[in-house]
């Protein structure tokens, strides 16, 4: 009675987390899934093969898209955790109480806003008439207004700070339990800060780089909004491309071909990251 | 018992106004900014008892939506009259109008029946005409007065200061100012690869030239109005309504032409509220209403009589972009064959990844 009882409270509990993966995320890939090996043939004609995904290696344009959104998330993300690395590090070993609080505070503050908030603020400062083209004429460090905006530097500054939140958490986790006497340890038997850095720090904050790193990669990559605004004229980014065939082509087969490898490639440069860092996805995720 | 009464006069109250809103429906209007004015839904919705719930979007989008769909979750959609029937055949989106219930009287004759022609299917009428305007070229004149076609966006004198969209109106208008004549081979595909590739070609070795491609109508005005921007291919409304602001921006029809669209009124096959988008339309077209969307959205409508209640400063900013020639000039969208989008579609993904 009683096991039968606790069966019940289990499938209850069970039952929001299945309801949400079967219907919002199994069985909407599914449908994607036929929608993208189904080629048009003519007006209302379909026929099924996987011509959709031959178009993605065929055109030199759309895998190239692909590496150059891939490189540029990767670079996001290793800019990403060399900024928040020292963020975590001072607020998980340097701070105490009150002040360690503040300063989590205050990285989360940014994120109270929405991300499409945060985009425009970027371009208020950035843009030719913004604020630090202005303040740079104003300190005579320019002759004429400077445009920062619409390039790939703009969007990594978008990316980077979008984001860096998601790695800074992961990182101060791990780092809170490496005890300090561990470091101390390290100086007496004669380290020097980069050696205990290499030896002790960092193989202890492995998972939580490695966590941040997927979460960060996996963002960047999936981002729509940022490169669009910050990026203009040259903001070729797959997600765009993946918009653009569902929304102003009424291309759906292809955009769902493309949806697929997104999750295909992208899911595969995680465990390409997985294999090169020694590290497996239940150890990285089940701290 | 203070509850009991309270739920009693609850009861009452909802059966009478169930009773009110008998006919009166909820109509789910999928249109562009500016289409439709709150004061005009508010006396919309006094005079009917129908009440109106507006989404704004665009050509592109509202396909999207109906598709989506399969033509359902809106009773009234308004996409330009070029986009209709390549959608109708693909998608089966829409339901064809019943003339009877419309009336005719109210609109420009001209107006109504070439829109009739263009989105005539299998010998059904899918679409009324609502809206008009072209889309061309909003300069700074002081600026850069010397921008008078497409193709002076591409001069050095401007380098950096320019904006377009890149969507189909773009390669179109290209394709005129190069001397081609894209509307005659929307027939053939080989020889509409042929401008597409020429077009292509020019506008890769233009993008140096280009701050950004402008998406929505609110970033191009503020880039114009930032002076950020000199010269942008655009809307005429907006081009009139910096106009206001800053007398110096205005439209500017190009010697090319500008290209004209109407916007339509289409029922999506599966809107439920018939009854209201009809009386929506015959309400709109009303001249008097017509002056009031036209005043709003910078656009005149194809109503009767529409242009009486129009403001003077919008009238001489209309007269001051278009004289007899230029409106001779401009190039009316011909319904789009099903199909071509996808060739567009691959021209401009490359113009947007060249570099």
């Amino acid at each position: 009675m009683t096991s039968d009882r606790s069966k019940l409270g289990f499938y209850l509990l069970l039952a929001p987390l299945l309801l949400w993966l079967v219907l919002l995320i199994i069985l909407p890939h599914i449908g994607l899934f036929f929608v993208s090996i189904s080629e048009k043939v003519g007006v209302r004609e379909y026929e099924t093969g996987l011509g959709n995904y031959a178009v993605f290696f065929n055109e030199p344009l759309y895998w190239r898209t692909f590496a150059r959104t891939a490189i540029m998330s990767i670079s996001t993300t290793a800019l990403t955790l060399i900024l928040g690395f020292p963020i975590a590090y001072y607020i998980a070993k340097m701070t105490r109480g009150r002040t360690k609080t503040t300063l989590f505070l205050m990285c989360l503050i940014p994120f109270w806003v929405s991300e499409l908030v945060r985009t425009f603020g970027w371009m208020i400062l950035l843009r030719e008439t913004g604020i630090v083209s202005n303040a740079l004429q104003y300190l005579g460090l320019t002759a004429g207004p400077v445009e920062f905006l619409y390039n790939d530097a703009a969007i990594m500054v978008g990316l980077v700070y979008t984001s860096i939140l998601f790695m800074i958490v992961p990182l101060v986790t791990t780092l809170d339990s490496l005890d300090d006497s561990m470091i101390e340890a390290g100086y007496d038997l004669g380290g020097t800060g980069v050696s205990i850095l290499r030896e002790i720090i960092i193989p202890h904050a492995i998972p939580g780089i490695v966590s941040g790193c997927i979460v960060v990669f996996m963002l960047s990559l999936g981002n729509y909004l940022t490169p669009i605004l910050l990026g203009g004229k040259d903001s070729l980014w797959f997600t765009g491309l993946i918009y653009t065939q569902f929304i102003t082509r009424f291309n759906w087969e292809l955009g769902s071909a493309f949806g697929f490898l997104l999750l295909a490639l992208s899911s595969g440069i995680v465990f390409v990251g997985l294999k090169l860092s020694r590290q497996t996805l239940s150890e990285t995720m089940g701290r | 018992m203070g509850t009991k009464s309270g739920l009693l006069t609850t009861t009452v109250l909802i059966t009478a106004m169930s009773v009110a809103a008998a006919n009166a429906e909820t109509l789910r209007l999928l249109t562009w900014g500016g289409y439709a004015p709150d004061d005009v839904i508010e006396m919309f919705e006094a005079e009917t008892g129908h009440s109106v719930e507006v989404t704004t979007s665009n050509n592109e989008e509202m396909i999207a939506k109906l598709r989506a769909t399969n033509g359902g979750g809106f009773d009234l959609a308004q996409p330009s009259q070029d986009r209709i029937t390549s959608a109708q055949e693909e998608f089966g989106i829409y339901k064809p109008i019943d003339m009877s219930r419309v009336d005719a009287e109210q609109f420009i004759p001209s107006m109504l029946s070439a829109t009739a022609d263009n989105t005539t299917l299998d010998g059904e009428v899918y679409g009324l005409p609502h809206v008009w305007g072209t889309s061309g070229l909003v300069v700074n004149t002081a600026e850069a007065g010397d921008v008078t076609d497409y193709m002076d966006l591409c001069d050095e004198a401007v380098a950096g200061r320019v904006s377009y969209r890149l969507k189909r109106p773009t390669l179109i208008g290209f394709a005129y100012s190069m001397g081609l004549d894209p509307f005659a081979a929307y027939g053939d595909t080989d020889s509409y690869q042929a401008i597409l590739d020429e077009v292509e070609q020019t506008l890769i070795d233009c993008k140096d030239n280009v701050k950004t491609y402008w998406d929505g109508g609110d970033e191009i005005k503020n880039l114009l109005r930032s002076g950020e921007v000199v010269a942008a291919m655009a809307w005429d409304t907006g081009g009139w309504q910096l106009n206001a602001d800053n007398p110096d921006i205005t439209f500017v029809a190009p010697e090319a032409g500008a290209l004209g669209w109407i916007d339509t009124f289409v029922l999506p096959a599966r809107g439920r509220a018939d009854d209201a988008a009809y009386d929506w339309i015959n309400f709109v077209m009303r001249p008097d209403i017509a002056a009031m969307i036209t005043n709003t959205a910078g656009n005149f409508t194809a109503a009767v009589g529409g242009d009486e209640g129009v403001s003077a400063e919008l009238k001489a900013r209309y007269q001051g972009s278009f004289d007899q020639a230029a409106i001779d000039n401009i190039k009316w969208y011909p319904p789009v064959p099903a199909g071509l989008e996808t060739l567009e579609g691959a021209a401009l993904d490359r113009i947007n990844a060249a570099n």
